[in-house]
């Protein structure tokens, strides 16, 4: 079904975003190492505002509600990325369908040792596709794991480097010259990670947001790769019906050049043996022009403009289709910013706002590990 | 939304299968005649099933009679025909709709259905409607594929079979037996008609060593005959993915849909029984959840169990140094390697040496690792075992996603593990509060309910106030829509909470050295959470007793929960005493159970003891005078004692407190209502009082109960004392001076 949103929307505001304010950087300065504070006991420990004690308080803050706390949030701004990003790194991260994971800090990372990581890793690689093998195999794996980082891809300068883990194919011949061929590719990073950052001690390095393409089986092996070496964590990060919402807004919200895609909806009908999704594309000037006409705070998205967008989204549908959308579940959200889906995939389009999704994502994947 | 419309969903699909067979007079009549039978003297019978459980229970008898009737030689069966067939196999359907069967029950009917007594049309209806209601036992699927190879049922019926065996594999408990069958599923690929289906059992139950070079082998000579069909490329997928270097043949990567939808014809009835079985949290809150099909990643992320196996630190020995020489590695030989820990002294000679285990959860399953980080300093290892258990617990829970209730026996035994830990250690985790505030809100009062009250039981001492928003409320929330059993469990573990609680406190006071500055305000804001604690249990108890209308059961788990407050100052050497509520203190006090009063006089005997010493302390350091009690907290102890003494004593009750005026009294009728509370005339005690003027003149005919006076007063106490009541004796001795009263 394919609904357009007609003149009648015709109030046009103009986003004024306000220029990138320099972020203080809270942590230049040598934070107290938690050592220092005598103790004898796990209770004792607790006592003290050690990093821990920070992390616990936060919970008890959010536990009471189930969404991420924040009741407005900055609309991503253009352009955020560091100078020293690498454009071709960047242009190979747009257009891949990505699956989320959130991931607890890593214990004793160390960006120095990332050429012996890669070697680890390939090896437990070739071992893990081995093991309880029958037939003997003589030839070497022939894949490759790459470690790199992905400079600049970061919110703040406080924020750790993202990092770059590829599954390479060897050419089959080493006299053939052809390129080697990604089989797997997955990145960690933090943007805008402030708050998880704050809670953690120096041998921890916080990269809560994991993003993965190609087969599940490769993501496993280097998932428990990483939790074996790293002690940390990998969940499946899922986007809420909520989280999409606000997507919607965000993306909705962003300046755009051109548009290259319409603005959709899914949603989906539970209903059994088959359950029935319903599409609701919106041209995407439409979609501006609605979200300008409910927008107030410039530079900002408030809980109510998300819940005014989607009302009106709803209310414009029912009546042209008598269906409320409501007592449906919005299971995926495309816009030129980016599409996302509930399961955790997400795509994104725009280079320009590439910092400003990630920003997002980070915000929820560390809102899934507190 | 899904959770609401699907218990609908298939109440309609029953009723509209029912409906034919209702009409039509013969079912009914035989029906009924069979109730008769059963339960002659049950009335009911003219009550159309109106109430849900004796409909229920209805059920369930003609179930029985019904798997009777399968169960019996083949000869009467088939004499008998079809009408007593029809309403047995109505009866099957609508209770395997409807409750789902018993792993017995579908062992019986998988027996008729492949034995091939009855017709195909019988055998479909009965596989049709093999809905567990809980679990498939392997034995019974075993012996199912028993009956294919005598070739007695049908090809349409074996590929029912097939069908249905697929789309319950996750309901089978165990699957090792079926899996040694893996060399017959696999010689059934032959047959054409069969070869999707088998293919896709064995896609759900091929593992590494299933993957043989004669199977690969003939799965491609297939392939060959019959050309690239999803289902084979399916089998061969699972294969080449176990052991590539088998299958050099290049298969479709993307392909996601191998298999037609062999679940479909049960899926409604799945969904509906699961969500009916498990009591699905309420509905709101369900969208905020996310998607249901997201699965933990554990079981796809190879791991078997939930807590990681013990390995020592790759860090070491990996990573840190890139190549390690051996001179290097004998002189780095002071470390101990974890897997070599195996005794108290061992891990007392290497503690300054010990390697820490790569992955910190780890340590819930070693005590030895238990010890060590209960003494270590090293934040990182605490954030690393905070981390990991938070994941693990919001990962594994079975209640904070949707659909996810067939882990709940691995989540329990993993909440036992911790709680083990937990009491090993003498304090909780700080993962488990957090847990706790995450999910309590969800939880349905009955998943791994033990569990979860033991885990509220270990939570840190903290900021009453400050939790009751998080964890408080929604206890309570619970304890008022539940069962007295889960109101008693809920009191017993905030009694333990209490308890450890103040353990903590005191062994923190005596940690800390002593401060003389009068404003010790930590120490008051720790006493205020206390007191807010005990506030709020009393709080409850009073609720909780109107609710259950003054059970006795529910008022012992009370009592004990205020036997342990009663005590905090001189047991736990903390300056608080908080009383309990009036309503606690009369309902107790007008028990009809000896045992309650009993325990009433107790807890009045240690809040006499505790009053006492704190205002002794009190008049010698009344310089410092921290924390003074306040006067009220005197006023309402002695206004209870003076009740207390009143009715069971002097017989002089409600002198303070509650009065009636005398023409209530002449219009009750009680006359001697003063004695009526004493000692003799006390509702829990007149038993004691009779036996004991029985045992004093057996051949008395009349029992004159107002001969206990005087000396024989002292005597029946002594009785009294002698019947155990040692709350009452204590109580006696230390509140009543006994010498003023002859």
């Amino acid at each position: 079904m394919r609904s357009a949103l007609g003149g009648g929307l015709g109030l046009r505001l103009e986003l004024h975003f306000s220029a990138m304010q320099k972020t203080m950087d809270p942590y230049d300065a040598p934070e107290s190492t938690p050592r220092q504070h005598p103790s004898c006991s796990l209770k004792e420990y607790f006592l003290a505002a050690t990093p821990l004690q920070r992390r616990l308080e936060s919970v008890r803050k959010q536990a009471t509600s189930f969404v991420p706390t924040p009741p407005r949030r900055r609309i991503p701004q253009r352009s955020q990325l560091q100078e020293d990003v690498d454009p071709q790194k960047v242009a190979f991260l747009l257009h891949k369908q990505w699956t989320l994971y959130s991931l607890t800090p890593l214990y004793k990372f160390s960006y120095t040792n990332l050429k012996e990581y890669s070697r680890l890793l390939s090896a437990f690689i070739t071992a893990e596709k081995q093991k309880g093998l029958a037939v003997e195999v003589g030839e070497d794996c022939n894949i490759k794991v790459v470690f790199s980082t992905l400079l600049g891809m970061k919110g703040t300068q406080s924020d750790p480097e993202a990092v770059l883990v590829q599954i390479l194919s060897k050419p089959q011949l080493p006299s053939e010259d052809r390129e080697a061929k990604a089989l797997w590719t997955g990145w960690f990073c933090c943007v805008f990670g402030d708050g998880l950052l704050e809670t953690v001690s120096e041998d921890f390095t916080c990269l809560p947001l994991f993003l993965a393409n190609g087969a599940e089986s490769n993501t496993a092996i280097i998932g428990t790769w990483f939790q074996k070496t790293f002690d940390c964590y990998f969940s499946p990060l899922a986007i809420n019906a909520f989280n999409l919402s606000w997507m919607a807004a965000m993306w909705t919200a962003c300046k755009m050049d051109r548009y290259v895609a319409a603005t959709e909806f899914l949603w989906s009908v539970p209903c059994s043996p088959q359950s029935l999704d319903i599409s609701y594309a919106i041209h995407p000037e439409d979609a501006k022009a609605l979200w300008d006409s409910v927008h107030r705070t410039p530079g900002e998205v408030t809980q109510e403009e998300v819940d005014l967008f989607m009302d009106c989204l709803s209310s414009h549908f029912y009546r042209h289709f008598r269906i409320h959308l409501s007592a449906t579940r919005l299971v995926r959200v495309s816009t030129s910013v980016a599409s996302a889906h509930t399961d955790g995939k997400i795509k994104i389009i725009c280079h320009k706002y590439l910092i400003g999704v990630l920003a997002y994502l980070t915000e929820l994947a560390i809102f899934q590990i507190e | 939304m899904h959770a609401v419309m699907m218990p609908q969903k298939t109440g309609k699909n029953y009723q509209a299968q029912n409906r034919p067979s209702q009409g039509s007079s013969s079912y009914q009549t035989n029906l009924s005649a069979c109730e008769v039978k059963q339960k002659p003297s049950d009335s009911k019978e003219n009550n159309p099933m109106q109430d849900d459980e004796h409909a229920d229970d209805q059920d369930g008898d003609v179930l029985q009679i019904a798997m009777e009737y399968f169960e019996k030689d083949p000869i009467r069966s088939l004499r008998s025909k079809d009408k007593i067939l029809e309403k047995h196999l109505i009866t099957v359907e609508n209770v395997a709709w409807k409750n789902g069967l018993a792993p017995e029950t579908i062992d019986i009917l998988l027996n008729v259905a492949l034995s091939g007594r009855f017709g195909n049309a019988v055998n479909t209806r009965i596989l049709k409607c093999l809905i567990p209601a809980t679990l498939i036992s392997e034995d019974s699927v075993v012996k199912a594929v028993s009956w294919l190879c005598v070739g007695k049922c049908s090809g349409s019926t074996k590929v029912l079979f097939y069908r249905w065996l697929i789309a319950m594999f996750d309901f089978i408990d165990h699957k090792e037996q079926i899996n040694l069958l893996y060399g017959f599923f696999f010689a059934s690929l032959q047959d054409d008609v069969l070869c999707p289906y088998v293919c896709h059992l064995l896609y759900l139950l091929t593992k590494k060593e299933n993957v043989k070079p004669f199977r690969v082998r003939k799965l491609l000579d297939l392939q060959a005959k019959m050309g690239m069909q999803p289902h084979l490329q399916a089998l061969l997928s699972v294969y080449k993915f176990f052991v590539p270097t088998l299958i050099s043949v290049s298969l479709p990567v993307r392909k996601k849909i191998y298999f037609k939808n062999s679940e479909n014809l049960w899926k409604t009835a799945l969904l509906a029984v699961r969500q009916r079985n498990q009591g699905l949290c309420p509905e709101p809150r369900k969208l905020m959840l996310g998607p249901a099909n997201i699965r933990p990643l554990k079981r796809k992320w190879n791991s078997h169990s939930i807590i990681p196996v013990l390995n020592s630190s790759s860090h070491t020995t990996e990573c840190g140094k890139k190549e390690m020489n051996l001179s290097e590695y004998l002189s780095s030989s002071g470390s101990l390697p974890l897997e070599q820990l195996q005794r108290f002294p061992q891990l007392l000679e290497n503690i300054h040496c010990l390697e820490l285990p790569s992955q910190m959860g780890s340590v819930l399953n070693n005590s030895l690792l238990l010890h060590y980080i209960n003494c270590i300093r090293d934040e990182s290892v605490l954030l690393r075992l905070y981390h990991w258990l938070s994941q693990t617990l919001q990962e594994e829970c079975v209640w904070y996603k949707v659909n996810n209730y067939e882990n709940g026996k691995e989540f329990a035994s993993f909440l036992d593990t911790i709680i083990r830990a937990e009491s090993f250690l003498h304090e909780g985790f700080y993962s488990c509060e957090a847990f706790l505030y995450k999910s309590l809100p969800l939880w349905d009062g009955f998943c791994c309910r033990s569990q979860v009250l033991q885990l509220v039981s270990w939570i840190p001492f903290n900021n009453f106030s400050e939790m009751k928003p998080l964890l408080f409320d929604h206890l309570a929330h619970l304890f008022f829509t539940s069962t007295i059993y889960f109101k008693c469990s809920i009191i017993e573990s905030l009694k333990e909470l209490l308890q450890n609680w103040l353990l903590w406190l005191s062994k923190d006071i005596h940690v800390k050295p002593v401060t003389d500055s009068p404003l010790d305000t930590s120490l008051c804001e720790s006493m205020n959470s206390v007191f807010k604690l005990v506030h709020y249990v009393g709080w409850l108890s009073t609720i909780g007793m109107r609710l259950e209308s003054n059970s006795t059961f529910l008022m012992h788990f009370i009592l004990d929960f205020f036997e342990t407050a009663c005590d905090i100052y001189l047991i736990y050497n903390l300056p608080l005493v908080v009383l309990f509520p009036r309503a606690i203190f009369y309902s107790a006090l007008f028990t009809l159970d000896a045992s309650i009063l009993n325990q009433l006089c107790y807890i009045m005997h240690r809040y006499h003891k505790n009053l006492t010493a704190a205002k002794k302390n009190e008049l010698i350091q009344k310089a410092k005078s921290k924390l003074s009690f306040s006067s009220k907290t005197y006023k309402e102890f002695n206004c209870c004692l003076t009740t207390m003494v009143g009715c069971l004593w002097t017989s002089k009750p409600f002198k303070k407190g509650i009065r009636f005026s005398p023409e209530t009294l002449e219009k009750l009728g009680v006359e001697e209502h003063k004695r009526s509370l004493n000692l003799v005339y006390h509702s829990s005690l007149l038993g004691y009082a009779v036996s004991f003027l029985l045992q004093e003149t057996p051949e008395e005919k009349t029992i004159n109960l107002s001969s206990i006076q005087g000396k024989k007063w002292n005597l029946y106490l002594d009785y009294l004392f002698s019947e155990e009541l040692q709350g009452l004796k204590l109580f006696i001795e230390s509140c009543i001076r006994r010498s003023s009263v002859s």
